[in-house]
Protein backbone atom coordinates (compact mmCIF):
# COMPACT_ATOMS: atom_id res chain seq x y z
CA UNK A 1 0.00 0.00 0.00
CA UNK A 2 1.22 3.33 -0.73
CA UNK A 3 2.00 6.08 1.39
CA UNK A 4 -0.97 8.62 1.89
CA UNK A 5 0.05 12.09 0.95
CA UNK A 6 -0.17 15.30 3.01
CA UNK A 7 -3.40 17.08 2.62
CA UNK A 8 -2.46 20.64 3.75
CA UNK A 9 -4.33 23.29 1.68
CA UNK A 10 -0.34 25.16 1.36
CA UNK A 11 0.82 21.88 -0.50
CA UNK A 12 -2.72 21.27 -2.86
CA UNK A 13 -1.72 24.56 -4.46
CA UNK A 14 1.29 23.41 -5.42
CA UNK A 15 1.93 21.36 -9.13
CA UNK A 16 3.06 18.43 -7.02
CA UNK A 17 1.41 18.03 -3.43
CA UNK A 18 2.99 14.38 -3.26
CA UNK A 19 6.62 15.79 -3.27
CA UNK A 20 6.09 17.30 -0.43
CA UNK A 21 5.08 16.62 3.25
CA UNK A 22 5.13 19.08 6.94
CA UNK A 23 6.99 18.46 9.85
CA UNK A 24 3.38 17.80 11.37
CA UNK A 25 2.78 15.18 8.71
CA UNK A 26 5.89 13.44 8.95
CA UNK A 27 5.38 13.10 12.94
CA UNK A 28 2.92 11.52 12.83
CA UNK A 29 3.74 9.27 10.02
CA UNK A 30 7.26 8.48 11.57
CA UNK A 31 6.54 4.26 11.79
CA UNK A 32 4.65 3.60 8.92
CA UNK A 33 5.97 0.95 6.68
CA UNK A 34 7.58 1.70 3.71
CA UNK A 35 8.57 4.95 4.69
CA UNK A 36 12.46 5.39 4.48
CA UNK A 37 13.57 9.01 6.13
CA UNK A 38 16.89 10.01 4.95
CA UNK A 39 18.46 12.80 6.35
CA UNK A 40 20.87 14.96 3.80
CA UNK A 41 23.59 17.68 4.66
CA UNK A 42 25.78 20.35 3.96
CA UNK A 43 27.08 19.52 7.75
CA UNK A 44 28.32 16.25 7.66
CA UNK A 45 28.13 15.45 11.02
CA UNK A 46 24.56 16.93 12.05
CA UNK A 47 23.55 13.25 11.54
CA UNK A 48 25.54 11.96 14.43
CA UNK A 49 24.57 14.99 16.79
CA UNK A 50 21.16 14.21 16.24
CA UNK A 51 18.46 13.48 13.66
CA UNK A 52 14.91 12.29 12.82
CA UNK A 53 14.05 8.97 15.00
CA UNK A 54 14.41 6.89 12.29
CA UNK A 55 16.44 8.14 9.73
CA UNK A 56 19.27 7.08 7.85
CA UNK A 57 22.13 9.37 6.52
CA UNK A 58 22.88 9.37 2.92
CA UNK A 59 25.84 12.19 2.29
CA UNK A 60 26.25 14.18 -1.11
CA UNK A 61 29.48 14.22 -1.26
CA UNK A 62 30.91 10.90 0.33
CA UNK A 63 27.73 8.72 -1.18
CA UNK A 64 25.98 9.64 -3.79
CA UNK A 65 29.07 11.12 -6.21
CA UNK A 66 32.02 9.05 -8.07
CA UNK A 67 34.69 9.22 -6.28
CA UNK A 68 37.25 9.28 -8.76
CA UNK A 69 35.04 10.81 -11.87
CA UNK A 70 33.11 14.50 -11.56
CA UNK A 71 30.39 12.33 -12.00
CA UNK A 72 27.44 10.74 -10.07
CA UNK A 73 27.43 7.44 -9.02
CA UNK A 74 26.45 4.54 -11.10
CA UNK A 75 23.42 2.04 -10.81
CA UNK A 76 26.20 -0.67 -8.94
CA UNK A 77 27.06 1.42 -6.17
CA UNK A 78 23.68 3.55 -6.27
CA UNK A 79 21.59 0.19 -5.80
CA UNK A 80 24.40 -0.82 -3.34
CA UNK A 81 23.98 2.36 -1.28
CA UNK A 82 19.97 2.38 -1.22
CA UNK A 83 19.94 -1.85 -0.34
CA UNK A 84 22.76 -0.81 2.59
CA UNK A 85 20.04 1.87 3.83
CA UNK A 86 16.76 -0.16 3.34
CA UNK A 87 15.47 1.51 0.72
CA UNK A 88 13.59 -0.46 -1.99
CA UNK A 89 12.43 0.74 -5.69
CA UNK A 90 9.26 0.34 -4.10
CA UNK A 91 10.01 3.07 -0.75
CA UNK A 92 8.52 5.95 -0.26
CA UNK A 93 11.21 8.00 0.92
CA UNK A 94 11.18 11.74 2.66
CA UNK A 95 14.09 14.09 2.32
CA UNK A 96 15.18 16.84 4.77
CA UNK A 97 18.24 18.52 5.16
CA UNK A 98 20.10 21.78 6.81
CA UNK A 99 19.90 24.99 4.85
CA UNK A 100 16.68 24.98 3.54
CA UNK A 101 17.12 21.78 2.48
CA UNK A 102 19.63 22.82 0.00
CA UNK A 103 21.40 19.30 -0.04
CA UNK A 104 17.89 17.25 0.66
CA UNK A 105 16.90 18.86 -2.86
CA UNK A 106 20.62 17.49 -4.26
CA UNK A 107 19.87 14.43 -2.81
CA UNK A 108 16.31 14.07 -3.79
CA UNK A 109 17.51 15.29 -7.76
CA UNK A 110 20.42 12.44 -7.80
CA UNK A 111 17.32 10.31 -6.57
CA UNK A 112 15.52 11.01 -9.89
CA UNK A 113 18.42 10.59 -12.15
CA UNK A 114 18.05 6.77 -10.99
CA UNK A 115 14.19 7.42 -11.38
CA UNK A 116 12.78 6.57 -7.66
CA UNK A 117 9.41 7.63 -7.77
CA UNK A 118 8.62 8.01 -4.71
CA UNK A 119 10.65 10.56 -3.35
CA UNK A 120 9.57 13.76 -1.11
CA UNK A 121 10.91 16.69 0.89
CA UNK A 122 10.27 17.61 3.86
CA UNK A 123 9.09 21.32 3.83
CA UNK A 124 11.46 23.55 6.50
CA UNK A 125 14.36 20.41 6.72
CA UNK A 126 16.16 20.34 9.82
CA UNK A 127 15.90 23.50 11.12
CA UNK A 128 12.12 23.77 11.59
CA UNK A 129 11.65 19.83 12.37
CA UNK A 130 14.37 21.53 15.72
CA UNK A 131 12.69 24.77 16.01
CA UNK A 132 9.75 23.55 16.70
CA UNK A 133 11.28 21.59 19.23
CA UNK A 134 10.38 17.90 18.00
CA UNK A 135 12.09 14.57 18.65
CA UNK A 136 15.70 14.20 17.69
CA UNK A 137 18.09 11.08 18.31
CA UNK A 138 21.70 9.72 18.16
CA UNK A 139 20.43 6.41 18.01
CA UNK A 140 21.12 4.58 14.21
CA UNK A 141 18.11 3.16 13.47
CA UNK A 142 18.79 -1.14 12.59
CA UNK A 143 18.53 -1.66 9.10
CA UNK A 144 17.44 -4.26 7.22
CA UNK A 145 19.06 -4.83 4.03
CA UNK A 146 16.40 -4.49 0.87
CA UNK A 147 17.08 -5.40 -2.25
CA UNK A 148 17.79 -2.34 -4.71
CA UNK A 149 17.71 -2.81 -8.67
CA UNK A 150 20.46 -1.71 -10.09
CA UNK A 151 19.13 1.02 -12.66
CA UNK A 152 20.90 3.13 -15.20
CA UNK A 153 20.93 6.81 -14.49
CA UNK A 154 18.96 8.65 -16.87
CA UNK A 155 20.36 12.10 -17.16
CA UNK A 156 19.27 13.54 -20.06
CA UNK A 157 15.61 14.95 -18.89
CA UNK A 158 16.83 16.63 -15.92
CA UNK A 159 20.47 17.14 -15.68
CA UNK A 160 22.19 20.07 -18.51
CA UNK A 161 26.24 19.14 -19.35
CA UNK A 162 28.41 22.04 -20.63
CA UNK A 163 27.03 21.36 -24.16
CA UNK A 164 23.85 21.55 -23.67
CA UNK A 165 23.77 24.42 -21.93
CA UNK A 166 25.86 26.50 -24.29
CA UNK A 167 23.21 24.99 -26.86
CA UNK A 168 20.43 26.74 -24.56
CA UNK A 169 21.50 30.22 -24.49
CA UNK A 170 19.28 32.40 -25.76
CA UNK A 171 16.31 29.84 -23.83
CA UNK A 172 15.12 30.85 -20.42
CA UNK A 173 18.05 30.29 -17.61
CA UNK A 174 17.88 31.30 -14.26
CA UNK A 175 21.17 31.54 -11.75
CA UNK A 176 20.47 31.43 -8.06
CA UNK A 177 23.74 32.89 -6.70
CA UNK A 178 23.82 35.83 -4.89
CA UNK A 179 24.04 38.97 -6.34
CA UNK A 180 27.98 39.34 -6.37
CA UNK A 181 28.60 35.87 -8.01
CA UNK A 182 26.34 37.32 -10.66
CA UNK A 183 28.05 40.21 -11.52
CA UNK A 184 31.47 39.10 -11.28
CA UNK A 185 32.05 41.43 -8.76
CA UNK A 186 33.45 38.85 -6.08
CA UNK A 187 37.05 39.96 -5.61
CA UNK A 188 40.48 37.72 -5.13
CA UNK A 189 42.43 39.25 -2.69
CA UNK A 190 46.23 37.36 -1.64
CA UNK A 191 45.50 34.80 0.41
CA UNK A 192 42.07 34.58 -0.04
CA UNK A 193 41.41 31.12 -1.35
CA UNK A 194 38.63 31.09 -3.24
CA UNK A 195 36.52 27.67 -3.96
CA UNK A 196 35.70 28.41 -7.44
CA UNK A 197 36.49 29.54 -10.76
CA UNK A 198 38.50 31.54 -12.91
CA UNK A 199 36.43 34.34 -14.13
CA UNK A 200 33.04 35.90 -12.70
CA UNK A 201 30.26 36.87 -13.98
CA UNK A 202 26.75 34.83 -15.46
CA UNK A 203 26.02 32.90 -18.64
CA UNK A 204 24.70 35.50 -20.89
CA UNK A 205 20.77 35.58 -20.75
CA UNK A 206 20.46 34.37 -17.47
CA UNK A 207 18.30 35.73 -15.22
CA UNK A 208 19.21 36.34 -11.17
CA UNK A 209 16.66 35.25 -9.20
CA UNK A 210 19.20 34.23 -5.99
CA UNK A 211 17.76 30.46 -4.40
CA UNK A 212 17.11 31.89 -1.06
CA UNK A 213 14.17 33.98 -2.28
CA UNK A 214 11.95 31.05 -3.04
CA UNK A 215 12.39 29.89 0.80
CA UNK A 216 10.65 31.53 4.01
CA UNK A 217 12.79 32.34 7.15
CA UNK A 218 12.19 28.98 8.46
CA UNK A 219 12.94 27.54 5.46
CA UNK A 220 9.82 26.45 4.29
CA UNK A 221 9.41 26.92 0.78
CA UNK A 222 7.36 30.15 -0.32
CA UNK A 223 3.69 29.42 -1.30
CA UNK A 224 2.41 29.11 -4.99
CA UNK A 225 0.86 32.71 -5.28
CA UNK A 226 4.44 33.98 -3.88
CA UNK A 227 6.42 31.86 -6.36
CA UNK A 228 4.63 33.20 -9.33
CA UNK A 229 5.58 36.37 -8.78
CA UNK A 230 8.76 35.49 -8.15
CA UNK A 231 9.44 33.27 -11.50
CA UNK A 232 6.75 34.30 -13.72
CA UNK A 233 6.11 38.00 -13.04
CA UNK A 234 9.85 38.65 -11.94
CA UNK A 235 11.57 36.51 -13.79
CA UNK A 236 9.76 36.38 -17.09
CA UNK A 237 9.81 32.83 -17.20
CA UNK A 238 6.36 31.20 -18.98
CA UNK A 239 4.23 28.11 -19.14
CA UNK A 240 5.81 25.65 -21.46
CA UNK A 241 9.58 27.19 -21.15
CA UNK A 242 12.52 24.80 -21.24
CA UNK A 243 14.45 25.83 -18.26
CA UNK A 244 18.20 24.83 -17.17
CA UNK A 245 19.38 26.40 -13.61
CA UNK A 246 22.85 26.61 -12.39
CA UNK A 247 25.15 27.83 -9.52
CA UNK A 248 28.09 27.12 -8.42
CA UNK A 249 28.56 22.92 -7.94
CA UNK A 250 24.62 22.60 -8.33
CA UNK A 251 23.34 22.24 -4.68
CA UNK A 252 21.20 25.72 -4.36
CA UNK A 253 19.80 24.98 -7.80
CA UNK A 254 18.59 21.80 -6.80
CA UNK A 255 16.33 24.10 -4.41
CA UNK A 256 15.13 26.15 -7.50
CA UNK A 257 15.04 22.80 -10.18
CA UNK A 258 13.18 21.48 -7.33
CA UNK A 259 10.57 24.65 -7.05
CA UNK A 260 10.17 24.72 -10.53
CA UNK A 261 9.70 21.34 -11.23
CA UNK A 262 7.17 20.20 -8.46
CA UNK A 263 6.00 23.42 -6.95
CA UNK A 264 5.14 25.31 -10.51
CA UNK A 265 4.55 22.59 -12.73
CA UNK A 266 7.42 23.37 -14.99
CA UNK A 267 8.42 19.99 -17.12
CA UNK A 268 11.23 21.43 -18.97
CA UNK A 269 13.90 21.84 -15.90
CA UNK A 270 17.29 21.01 -15.72
CA UNK A 271 19.64 21.66 -13.77
CA UNK A 272 23.64 22.28 -14.38
CA UNK A 273 25.22 20.76 -11.88
CA UNK A 274 28.65 21.69 -13.67
CA UNK A 275 27.44 25.20 -12.62
CA UNK A 276 29.94 28.21 -12.45
CA UNK A 277 32.86 25.98 -10.94
CA UNK A 278 32.81 24.25 -14.65
CA UNK A 279 31.63 27.74 -16.56
CA UNK A 280 33.75 30.14 -15.01
CA UNK A 281 36.80 27.78 -15.87
CA UNK A 282 36.18 26.02 -18.84
CA UNK A 283 38.32 28.04 -21.78
CA UNK A 284 35.84 30.10 -24.95
CA UNK A 285 32.74 29.88 -23.01
CA UNK A 286 30.80 33.70 -23.01
CA UNK A 287 30.58 35.36 -19.83
CA UNK A 288 29.17 38.42 -19.36
CA UNK A 289 29.15 40.61 -16.37
CA UNK A 290 27.57 42.86 -14.51
CA UNK A 291 23.83 43.04 -13.28
CA UNK A 292 22.26 42.35 -16.09
CA UNK A 293 21.12 39.38 -18.22
CA UNK A 294 23.17 40.15 -21.71
CA UNK A 295 22.86 38.47 -24.58
CA UNK A 296 25.62 36.04 -26.58
CA UNK A 297 27.46 38.18 -28.49
CA UNK A 298 28.18 37.01 -32.02
CA UNK B 1 56.91 17.10 8.14
CA UNK B 2 58.98 17.14 10.99
CA UNK B 3 58.41 20.45 12.64
CA UNK B 4 54.99 20.61 12.86
CA UNK B 5 54.10 21.91 16.56
CA UNK B 6 53.54 19.12 19.10
CA UNK B 7 49.73 19.92 19.47
CA UNK B 8 48.70 19.72 15.34
CA UNK B 9 51.19 16.59 15.41
CA UNK B 10 49.13 14.53 18.09
CA UNK B 11 45.94 15.76 16.67
CA UNK B 12 47.36 13.83 13.66
CA UNK B 13 48.01 11.12 14.58
CA UNK B 14 45.05 10.57 16.69
CA UNK B 15 42.97 11.19 13.27
CA UNK B 16 45.50 9.14 11.43
CA UNK B 17 45.41 5.86 13.83
CA UNK B 18 40.99 6.04 14.19
CA UNK B 19 38.44 4.03 11.90
CA UNK B 20 36.19 5.61 9.84
CA UNK B 21 33.35 6.00 12.77
CA UNK B 22 36.22 7.05 15.32
CA UNK B 23 37.05 9.74 13.25
CA UNK B 24 33.66 10.85 12.88
CA UNK B 25 33.15 10.88 16.80
CA UNK B 26 36.58 12.26 17.12
CA UNK B 27 35.96 15.42 15.03
CA UNK B 28 32.53 15.84 17.30
CA UNK B 29 34.51 15.66 20.33
CA UNK B 30 36.37 18.77 18.66
CA UNK B 31 32.90 20.43 17.96
CA UNK B 32 32.29 20.50 21.32
CA UNK B 33 35.31 21.67 22.74
CA UNK B 34 35.27 24.77 20.60
CA UNK B 35 35.13 27.48 23.86
CA UNK B 36 32.56 30.51 23.12
CA UNK B 37 34.01 33.94 21.99
CA UNK B 38 35.45 35.87 24.68
CA UNK B 39 33.62 39.07 26.19
CA UNK B 40 35.35 41.55 24.48
CA UNK B 41 35.29 39.93 20.92
CA UNK B 42 31.23 38.36 21.71
CA UNK B 43 30.31 41.90 21.98
CA UNK B 44 32.06 43.19 18.77
CA UNK B 45 31.68 40.90 15.68
CA UNK B 46 33.24 44.08 13.75
CA UNK B 47 36.59 42.61 14.43
CA UNK B 48 35.69 39.28 13.42
CA UNK B 49 37.34 38.38 9.47
CA UNK B 50 34.70 35.90 8.23
CA UNK B 51 35.84 32.84 6.97
CA UNK B 52 34.23 32.56 2.93
CA UNK B 53 35.61 29.00 2.00
CA UNK B 54 32.97 27.38 4.49
CA UNK B 55 29.55 27.30 3.61
CA UNK B 56 28.06 27.89 7.22
CA UNK B 57 29.06 31.22 8.79
CA UNK B 58 32.44 31.05 10.67
CA UNK B 59 34.57 33.76 11.74
CA UNK B 60 37.57 34.42 13.18
CA UNK B 61 39.79 36.29 15.35
CA UNK B 62 43.85 35.80 15.87
CA UNK B 63 45.66 37.79 18.82
CA UNK B 64 49.23 38.28 18.70
CA UNK B 65 50.94 39.43 22.35
CA UNK B 66 54.95 39.08 23.09
CA UNK B 67 55.25 36.76 19.95
CA UNK B 68 52.64 34.60 21.34
CA UNK B 69 49.51 33.25 19.06
CA UNK B 70 46.07 33.32 20.39
CA UNK B 71 43.19 32.19 18.33
CA UNK B 72 39.02 32.60 18.62
CA UNK B 73 36.80 31.14 16.34
CA UNK B 74 32.82 30.72 16.56
CA UNK B 75 30.27 28.98 14.39
CA UNK B 76 26.67 28.00 15.32
CA UNK B 77 26.01 24.67 16.79
CA UNK B 78 24.03 23.49 14.03
CA UNK B 79 27.44 23.30 11.97
CA UNK B 80 29.41 20.54 13.81
CA UNK B 81 31.78 19.93 10.96
CA UNK B 82 32.68 23.92 10.50
CA UNK B 83 32.87 23.87 14.62
CA UNK B 84 35.21 20.52 14.79
CA UNK B 85 37.37 22.18 12.21
CA UNK B 86 37.40 26.05 14.02
CA UNK B 87 38.17 24.01 17.63
CA UNK B 88 41.25 21.54 16.25
CA UNK B 89 42.97 25.06 14.99
CA UNK B 90 42.26 26.96 17.64
CA UNK B 91 43.65 24.52 20.19
CA UNK B 92 46.72 23.95 17.51
CA UNK B 93 48.09 27.35 17.39
CA UNK B 94 47.23 28.75 20.81
CA UNK B 95 49.96 29.14 22.69
CA UNK B 96 52.69 28.76 19.55
CA UNK B 97 54.89 31.68 18.82
CA UNK B 98 54.92 33.39 15.47
CA UNK B 99 57.59 31.51 13.56
CA UNK B 100 55.92 28.41 14.84
CA UNK B 101 52.37 29.16 13.97
CA UNK B 102 54.01 30.30 10.52
CA UNK B 103 55.67 27.47 9.93
CA UNK B 104 52.56 25.35 9.94
CA UNK B 105 52.37 23.59 6.42
CA UNK B 106 49.38 25.22 4.67
CA UNK B 107 48.36 21.58 3.41
CA UNK B 108 47.82 20.38 7.17
CA UNK B 109 44.13 20.30 6.68
CA UNK B 110 44.54 17.70 3.94
CA UNK B 111 47.26 15.21 6.10
CA UNK B 112 44.75 13.95 8.84
CA UNK B 113 42.97 11.54 6.40
CA UNK B 114 39.79 13.50 6.27
CA UNK B 115 39.53 13.88 2.44
CA UNK B 116 37.42 10.31 2.01
CA UNK B 117 35.35 10.80 5.15
CA UNK B 118 34.43 14.18 5.14
CA UNK B 119 35.13 15.53 1.09
CA UNK B 120 38.36 17.09 -0.40
CA UNK B 121 35.55 20.36 -1.03
CA UNK B 122 34.94 20.66 3.04
CA UNK B 123 38.43 19.87 3.98
CA UNK B 124 39.17 23.10 1.79
CA UNK B 125 36.55 24.81 4.24
CA UNK B 126 39.74 24.01 7.29
CA UNK B 127 42.49 25.08 4.42
CA UNK B 128 40.84 28.65 3.91
CA UNK B 129 40.61 29.01 7.50
CA UNK B 130 44.29 27.86 8.34
CA UNK B 131 45.27 30.29 5.66
CA UNK B 132 42.84 33.34 6.97
CA UNK B 133 44.33 32.95 10.34
CA UNK B 134 48.01 32.73 9.38
CA UNK B 135 47.57 36.10 6.91
CA UNK B 136 45.97 37.94 10.09
CA UNK B 137 49.14 36.78 12.26
CA UNK B 138 51.46 38.29 9.40
CA UNK B 139 49.58 41.32 9.54
CA UNK B 140 49.27 41.84 13.16
CA UNK B 141 53.29 41.30 13.32
CA UNK B 142 53.79 43.54 10.81
CA UNK B 143 51.73 45.97 12.50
Amino acid sequence: MSVPIDNSPKFAEYAHPEAIVSTEWLAAHLSTPNLVIVESDEDVLLYEIGHIPGAVKIDWHTDLNDPVLRDYVQGEAFAALLSAKGISRESTVVIYGDKSNWWAAYALWVFKLFGHEDVRLLDGGRDKWIAEGRELTKEQPELIPSVYPVIERNDAPIRAYLSDTLAHIGKPMIDVRSPEEYSGERTHMPAYPEEGALRGGHIPGAASVPWARAANEDSTFKNRAELEALYLDGAGLKPGDDIIAYCRIGERSSHTWFVLNYLLGFTGVRNYDGSWTEWGSAVRVPIVKGTEPGALVA
Amino acid sequence: MTDLPSVLAETREDFLDLGDKDKIQLLIEFAEELPDLPAKYADHPELLEKVEECQSPVYIFVEVENNTVAVFATAPEQAPTTRGFASILAQGLTGLSVDEALGIPDDFPSTLGLNTLISPLRVRGMTGMLWRMKRQIREKTEA
